[in-house]
C-alpha cells in the first residue's frame, strides 16, 4: 500500500473581495452539509442504490464552476451532487432525485448518479467511468460548428484516465481544437485502486501533453488556486486556443460509495489529508485576512443546514411518479 | 415514372439532400472525406461541403460515436458513419449507455437526435471479424430505433425521416446490396415505422430483412415454379417491430419462415417467432420455421461461408418442409 503524503495545508492571503470569497465558502459548506445529510438519509433507507460522496473535494467543483459562465456546458460523473448544486440546481431537486421522487431533477429515474439539468446545461451525471468525455468532445464540436461562445467543461476522475474513452477524447479534442476544458479530479483512487497500481505514468499532465494539449496541475484542496487556474484555463479555451487539461489534486475523505470498507488505504493517510480540508483551511485564511469572522462562518453554516432541512422536507413531501409513466420518454414522442 | 439507380447512389443522394437542406447536418466517420467513403457513399462531398461538415475521424469508434451523441445534444444533426457493424462493438458503450438512455434517464430533458449508419453482413469472404450481423443486438435496446433498408426506395428514403426523428436511429446497410440496381418511382414515399410486403402470396410468409431480402425473393420465385405462392415480408424497421403487419401476413398464409442472417440463438428471428406465437398462434397450420446463420464464426473460404449463411435454397427447403 503506497502512502500518499499530504503537502502542507493551503495557506496565504485570499486575493478576492469579501463577498465573492464568502460566496465560495458558502457553496463548499452547502455541499458538505448536503452530503452529510445524504449519507444519513442513506443510512435511514431514504436514499438507495449507489451513493458517492464529494466530501473533501469541495474546493474543486466550487472553485472551478465559479470560473465558468452560465452558457457553458457541464459534463460530470456519478460523484456530481456538488457540481449540480453549485451550477444552480436546487438542493430540493437534488435531494428529491436521490429519494427517487417525481420532484427530482429527473423525476427519480436517475438517482444520485444521474443528475441532469437542461436549465443549467448539466449533461449528467454519467456513471460509466470515462463515458462523459466523448460527449464533451461532441458538445464542444457542436459549439464550435455553431460559432457559440460557450465552452464545455468535462469533469472526470483519475480512474477515467485508464479508459480508452479518455485517450480517444483527448486526441479528438486536440486534433480538432475544440473548446473543451478537461477537468480531472485526481483523488488518487479509482474506487479502491490507487493511481500507482493503475497507471504506468502517474503524472497525468504528461498524458495530456502527449496529445499536444496544454496541461495545468493545481492543488485541488486550495480553492483560490483552483479558481484562478480554472479561470485562466477557461479564458484560453474560450479564446479559441483549443482544449486544455487541468489536473486538480484532491482527496476523498469518505469511502468510495456506501459499500466500501476502505481496506486499500491507511486511516492515518486520510487523517493527514484532512489537515488540508478545503473548508477549514480556506476559513482560516479568510479569518487571518480579516474577511471572515466566526459569527459569519456560523451564519453560513446555519444557512446551509437550513437549506438542507428544507431540501429533505421537499423530498419527503415529494410524490412517486405514477407507474403508468414508466415508458414515458423512452422516446421523445 | 421511375428512374434507375443503385443502392449506393440512392444512399448518396439521401445524404446529399440532407446536407443541402439542413446546415445542422454533418457527416462524420472514418474515411468519409478525402477517401470518398469506404464504399464511395460520400464521394465528392468533401469538395462540396467542406471539411467541417464532412469530417474524417481517426480510428476511434468510441470517441467519435460519443462525439456524435454530444454534438446531437449540442444542437447538431450528425450522421455518424461507423465503417462496419464489426467496429461498432468498440462504440457500444456510448450507444447503449448514453444515446439510448439520455432521454428517459434525464426525465425527458435531453433527446439525442443522432443517426448512426453502418455496413453489416457477410458474403464477401471477409472472415470472422468482418462478417457480423448484429442487428438483433441493437434491436434489443430500448431508446434507439433500428432500420434495415433493403430496397432502392428505402436506401433513398429512410435517412430523412431518421434525421427528423428526435431520438437516436441506427441504420444497417447490408454490403451485399450496395451494387443492387432498381427503379425508384418518382412518387416514392418512405416511412420508418412499418414492415412491407415485397411480394404478395398466400401459401407461406417468408419474413426477413436486409441482405436476406433478395435471397427470400429468389426463393419465392423458385417456389412459384413449384406451385407454392410465397409472400415475402420485409421487416425494414427492426425496432420497434411492426407486429401487426407480421401477424397479418401469418393470418393470410398460415405458415411462416423467418430468415435472418444473425445467428439462430437469441436472434431477431427468435423475437419475430415469439411475436407470432403471441399474436397469431391460432392462425398457424404448422410450427414457424427459421433460416439463420449457422452457429459458427463466419469462415473465409467461399464454400464454407456460403454454407454458414442463409441461402435461397435453404429457404426453399424450409418452405417445402411445410408441404412434405
Amino acid at each position: 500500500m503506497t502512502d500518499h503524503h499530504a503537502a502542507a495545508p493551503p495557506a496565504g492571503p485570499v486575493p478576492w473581495d469579501k463577498a465573492f470569497a464568502l460566496k465560495l465558502l458558502a457553496d463548499m459548506v452547502r455541499i458538505r452539509r448536503m452530503e452529510e445529510k445524504s449519507a444519513e438519509m442513506y443510512g435511514a433507507g431514504k436514499i438507495r442504490g449507489f451513493l458517492h460522496l464529494y466530501i473533501g473535494e469541495e474546493a474543486t467543483a466550487v472553485g472551478a464552476l465559479h470560473a465558468l459562465s452560465p452558457e457553458d456546458n457541464i459534463v460530470a460523473t456519478y460523484r456530481e451532487h456538488g457540481h449540480a448544486l453549485v451550477r444552480g440546481m436546487g438542493m430540493g431537486a437534488i435531494m428529491a432525485e436521490m429519494y427517487g421522487k417525481r420532484e427530482g431533477c429527473a423525476h427519480g429515474r436517475g438517482g444520485s448518479m444521474h443528475l441532469f439539468d437542461k436549465a443549467t446545461r448539466l449533461f449528467g451525471g454519467n456513471a460509466i467511468v470515462g463515458g462523459g468525455l466523448p460527449l464533451a468532445v461532441g458538445l464542444g464540436l457542436a459549439g464550435k460548428m455553431q460559432n457559440e461562445k460557450r465552452i464545455t467543461a468535462c469533469f472526470f476522475g483519475d480512474g477515467a484516465v485508464a479508459e480508452g474513452a479518455f485517450h480517444e477524447s483527448m486526441n479528438l479534442a486536440a486534433l480538432w481544437k475544440l473548446p473543451v476544458l478537461f477537468c480531472c479530479e485526481n483523488n488518487l483512487f479509482g474506487m479502491g485502486t490507487s493511481i500507482e497500481r493503475a497507471e504506468s505514468q502517474t503524472d497525468l499532465c504528461v498524458k495530456a501533453a502527449s496529445y499536444n494539449m496544454p496541461a495545468l496541475k493545481v492543488d485541488g484542496m486550495d480553492i483560490v488556486a483552483v479558481h484562478e487556474v480554472t479561470k485562466q484555463a477557461a479564458q484560453r479555451v474560450r479564446a479559441g486556443e483549443g482544449p486544455l487539461f487541468v489536473e486538480y489534486q484532491t482527496y476523498r475523505f469518505r469511502a468510495h460509495s456506501m459499500f466500501d470498507a476502505e481496506l486499500y488505504r491507511q486511516k492515518a493517510e486520510v487523517e493527514e489529508w484532512k489537515t488540508r480540508g478545503p473548508i477549514h483551511t480556506f476559513s482560516a485564511r479568510l479569518k487571518a485576512g480579516g474577511k471572515l469572522t466566526e459569527e459569519e462562518f456560523l451564519a453560513i453554516d446555519a444557512a446551509a443546514n437550513a437549506e438542507v432541512e428544507a431540501a429533505v422536507a421537499f423530498a419527503e413531501a415529494g410524490t412517486w411518479e405514477p407507474i403508468e409513466d414508466l415508458l414515458k420518454d423512452v422516446h421523445t414522442s | 415514372m421511375s428512374r434507375k439507380l443503385n443502392y449506393r447512389e440512392a444512399m448518396r443522394e439521401a445524404m446529399h439532400e440532407a446536407l443541402t437542406n439542413d446546415p445542422r447536418v454533418f457527416l462524420m466517420g472514418e474515411d468519409v472525406g478525402m477517401y470518398g467513403g469506404t464504399y464511395a457513399f460520400s464521394k465528392g462531398f468533401l469538395d462540396e461541403f467542406g471539411p467541417e461538415r464532412i469530417r474524417d475521424t481517426p480510428l476511434s469508434e468510441l470517441g467519435f460515436v460519443g462525439a456524435g451523441i454530444g454534438a446531437a445534444l449540442g444542437g447538431m444533426r450528425p450522421i455518424v458513419e461507423v465503417m462496419t457493424v464489426n467496429f461498432s462493438l468498440l462504440a457500444l458503450d456510448q450507444i447503449v449507455n448514453s444515446a439510448a438512455t439520455f432521454r428517459h434517464m434525464s426525465g425527458g430533458q435531453f433527446s439525442v437526435p443522432l443517426v448512426i449508419r453502418m455496413t453489416t453482413g457477410a458474403g464477401r469472404q471477409l472472415a470472422a471479424q468482418h462478417s457480423h450481423s448484429l442487428e438483433g443486438w441493437y434491436a434489443h435496446i430500448p431508446g434507439i430505433k433500428v432500420l434495415a433498408p433493403a430496397t432502392i426506395e428505402d436506401a433513398r428514403g429512410m435517412l430523412a425521416p431518421a434525421l427528423a426523428d428526435p431520438d437516436p436511429v441506427v441504420i444497417f446497410e447490408h454490403a451485399a446490396l450496395f451494387n443492387m440496381e432498381g427503379g425508384l418511382p418518382d412518387d416514392w414515399n418512405v416511412d420508418i415505422s412499418s414492415a412491407k410486403v415485397r411480394r404478395a402470396g398466400k401459401d407461406v410468409a417468408i419474413i426477413t430483412h436486409g441482405g436476406s431480402l433478395p435471397k427470400a425473393l429468389a426463393a419465392a420465385e423458385q417456389l412459384a415454379a413449384a406451385g407454392i405462392d410465397a409472400e415475402v415480408l420485409d421487416l425494414r424497421v427492426l425496432r420497434p417491430l411492426d407486429t401487426a403487419t407480421i401477424a397479418a401476413s401469418v393470418a393470410k398464409c398460415h405458415r411462416a419462415v423467418v430468415v435472418d442472417e444473425g445467428w439462430r440463438t437469441g436472434s431477431l428471428a427468435a423475437e419475430v417467432m415469439a411475436r407470432i406465437m403471441e399474436n397469431a398462434f391460432f392462425e398457424l397450420d404448422a410450427p414457424v420455421a427459421r433460416v439463420c446463420s449457422e452457429e459458427v464464426p463466419i469462415p473465409y473460404a467461399r464454400h464454407m461461408e456460403e454454407a454458414a449463411l442463409p441461402q435461397a435454397d435453404k429457404i426453399v427447403a424450409a418452405v417445402k418442409g411445410f408441404f412434405a
